[in-house]
């Protein structure tokens, strides 16, 4: 494998990695902030199909990212209505946001556009386009740093780039603000976030507000960037990957993103091979497909290091009366 | 406020879950209602389609099978406070045990091949959640998060094994080899002109007698005790001697092993081969059908049913009505889910109210209950 061959499958991780660390990022505030969050999935797909929807008949990419963000916001508040307000089941809620999801977008996509569930596919302007760096092409020719630079670190969507700011900006935001403080303690013991007179229900909401917000970025970097357009189950299983990476990353934004990066290198690598060779055995792309999961399960066993969640995740909290 | 009282059980196992269906239909018709059908002619269409002709009602029973065994899967979990969410990949690898059964003895008869593929299959689907239980007993980690990984890690799996093991050199589509006559499971067609052509077949015996066989287990046994006494209160099971770990373990063996008759009905029933994806999200709906039919055997015979006529009705409406995918269906069972199981704390705090209005002997204690409020 030459220079050019590895730039290619790193390249193609990094745009396969995007929507999982996203996702991830967006799970994260929830997950710390004490409520589970297997609706990641569901709030991806609704997402991509209102991006795809609305920067088709708008044709703006903008406006159809401001869409999909509106509808995950609104999916994720569903959710926080249930799992806070409510006190209901949070995982059997995640549940219900994923099928919702399923059905109405692939309802409302053949009803709207009677395309097969597909949105009409996108003109100028209706989708994200690569950008270019500076200086990209002048130093491209320069060896192994400039097809480097050229290749890999130039030439990607603009929602690449928020995501890997967001890796920092969730790092300063957990670790470096009041807000994260009080993020963190709800997650771990909301009764003494409660005791200090701070609003338990607030910041639950608040971080899934936050939560709605991200996955619908990474729901329209699905239709609007990476694809032109939405078609039927779109993230195809991509959620329950990036709930996956988020446990792996033992909810730590750092990680999360390595972790992302890891199981989107592995995604780009089924793409290219369609069997490995190793050491004569070969190795059926399926089995580099389940690797992520594998792997999580394996975390979760505490056989690689040992995974422990938020200890309040999971409940709702009920003041004392 | 704490002198709320639970409602009565009737309310609770029937006016409850009706409730949320309502809501659930209502919501599905303004969904309805808004790309511009008529959604009582939708309904129309779907109770015609599930029960007014033989055929539909054959088409109706057939899904039922599927859903009355990811229900009690989903159900028995429950039990033992273990959320099952595996049902899907549990009843696809079982699919492996069913077909390799039913393609070894197909030369004989079904009802040497049949018996030997429920235990085929319900062992192959039982070992998928096994080891979630297991993990979760031994090493601590959640039964939800690795029956989800599960679930992924048997879709890898079955395309593997369908593609690289089962499929004859000779044929170009995913599938294995196709069951001789004699090895699969008979339809009810057979015995009945009535159901038409729609593949409903012995295996909604199997799901019947499971129906029955998970009844006793839960209330009549002492393992079902010990089940139930751990769901509520794993450390009370735990100072009463039981084996919380062991319990389990076997019980999500059980609760696989259930969700693994799926692979009879489609696979011995219906497909007479193994396909990709034959399971085809039965197992979530067991979730919906479980949390409707309030983890009781009758209550998840009634909801399989009702879901398999909403399947079944699906599949006409959109010939019916072409606005109108099969999609819809799916809309229908996630909000039951999320209004029976997620948002319960919607009708339940007002029902129990009502009810201390209503009943004279609690009257005074809702007014006690109400002055006390307001005094507070």
């Amino acid at each position: 494998m030459d220079l050019s061959a590895i730039l290619s499958i790193l390249d193609a991780t990094i745009r396969l990695s995007t929507p999982l660390l996203l996702a991830c990022l967006a799970g994260l505030y929830s997950e710390r902030a004490g409520i589970f969050d297997i609706g990641l999935e569901g709030k991806m797909l609704a997402a991509a199909f209102a991006a795809g929807a609305v920067a088709a008949i708008t044709g703006s990419a903008w406006i159809g990212l401001a869409a999909g963000m509106s509808v995950s916001l609104a999916t994720a508040l569903l959710q926080g209505v249930a799992a806070i307000t409510l006190r209901g089941n949070q995982l059997i809620a995640g549940v219900a946001i994923n099928m919702l999801a399923a059905g109405l977008t692939t309802f409302l996509g053949q009803t709207w556009f009677s395309q097969g569930g597909r949105t009409p596919p996108l003109g100028e302007g209706g989708r994200f386009v690569p950008i270019n760096l500076p200086f990209a092409n002048e130093v491209a020719g320069v060896p192994i740093i400039g097809p480097i630079y050229y290749e890999l670190i130039s030439g990607h969507y603009i929602l690449v780039y928020i995501a890997f700011l967001m890796v920092a900006v969730t790092a300063y935001v957990l670790y470096r603000t009041r807000f994260g403080l009080r993020l963190r303690a709800v997650g771990e013991s909301p009764k003494a976030v409660d005791t200090a007179g701070i609003s338990v229900v607030k910041l639950r909401y608040q971080a899934v507000i936050i939560t709605g917000l991200l996955c619908g970025i990474a729901g329209a970097y699905f239709s609007i960037a990476q694809g032109s357009g939405f078609g039927n189950n779109m993230t195809a299983g991509k959620g329950y990957i990036a709930l996956a990476a988020l446990i792996f990353a033992k909810w730590k934004p750092v990680p999360a993103m390595f972790t992302c990066l890891l199981f989107g290198f592995l995604d780009a690598l089924q793409i290219r091979l369609q069997s490995a060779r190793l050491g004569g055995v070969e190795i059926p792309v399926q089995a580099i497909q389940a690797l992520p999961y594998v792997l999580t399960v394996i975390l979760l066993a505490g056989f690689i290091g040992k995974a422990v969640g938020p200890k309040a995740g999971g409940v709702a909290y009920t003041k004392e009366r | 406020m704490s002198a709320r009282r639970p409602i009565p059980r009737w309310a609770d196992v029937a006016l409850l879950p009706a409730i949320n269906l309502l809501l659930a239909l209502i919501v599905s018709g303004l969904v309805v209602l808004f790309v511009g059908e008529n959604p009582f002619h939708a309904i129309q269409v779907i109770i015609y389609g599930a029960f007014g002709y033989g055929e539909g009602v054959g088409y109706t029973l057939y899904y039922a099978t599927n859903f009355i065994f990811t229900g009690l899967a989903v159900a028995v979990a429950a039990h033992a406070g273990l959320f099952n969410i595996g049902g899907d990949g549990q009843a696809y690898v079982a699919g492996l045990g069913a077909i390799v059964v039913a393609l070894a003895l197909d030369q004989t008869h079904w009802l040497i091949a049949m018996p030997l593929a429920v235990i085929a299959a319900g062992a192959v689907g039982g070992f998928w959640a096994f080891v979630p239980g297991w993990l979760q007993a031994k090493r601590g980690s959640h039964v939800v998060i690795t029956t989800i990984m599960f679930n992924f890690i048997a879709a890898a799996l079955m395309v593997y094994m369908v593609n690289r093991v089962l499929k004859p050199a000779s044929t170009m589509a995913p599938e294995s080899e196709t069951i001789d006559v004699a090895g699969r499971v008979p339809q009810l067609r057979q015995f009945f002109s009535f159901f038409g052509y729609s593949p409903v077949n012995l295996s909604i015996v199997i799901a019947i007698a499971a129906l029955i066989g998970v009844y006793i287990l839960i209330w009549h046994t002492k393992f079902g005790y010990a089940m139930r006494v751990l769901g509520q209160n794993p450390t009370a099971s735990r100072y009463a001697g039981i084996s919380n770990s062991r319990m389990i373990m076997i019980t999500m063996t059980i609760s696989g092993a259930l969700a693994g008759m799926v692979a009879i009905n489609e696979v011995m029933g219906v497909q007479n081969r193994l396909v990709l994806d034959f399971v085809a999200g039965a197992g979530f709906v067991g979730i919906a059908v479980a949390l409707m039919g309030r983890n009781h055997p009758i209550g998840i015979a009634l909801a399989a049913v009702l879901f398999g006529a909403l399947y079944q009705g699906g599949q006409e409406l959109q010939f019916v009505i072409p606005g109108i995918t099969r999609e819809m269906i799916v809309v229908i069972q996630a909000l039951v889910i999320l209004f029976t199981g997620a948002m319960e704390g919607l009708f339940r705090p007002a029902l129990e109210r009502a009810f201390m209005l209503f009943s004279p002997e609690q009257k005074a204690d809702a007014i006690a209950a109400s002055t006390a409020k307001t005094e507070s």
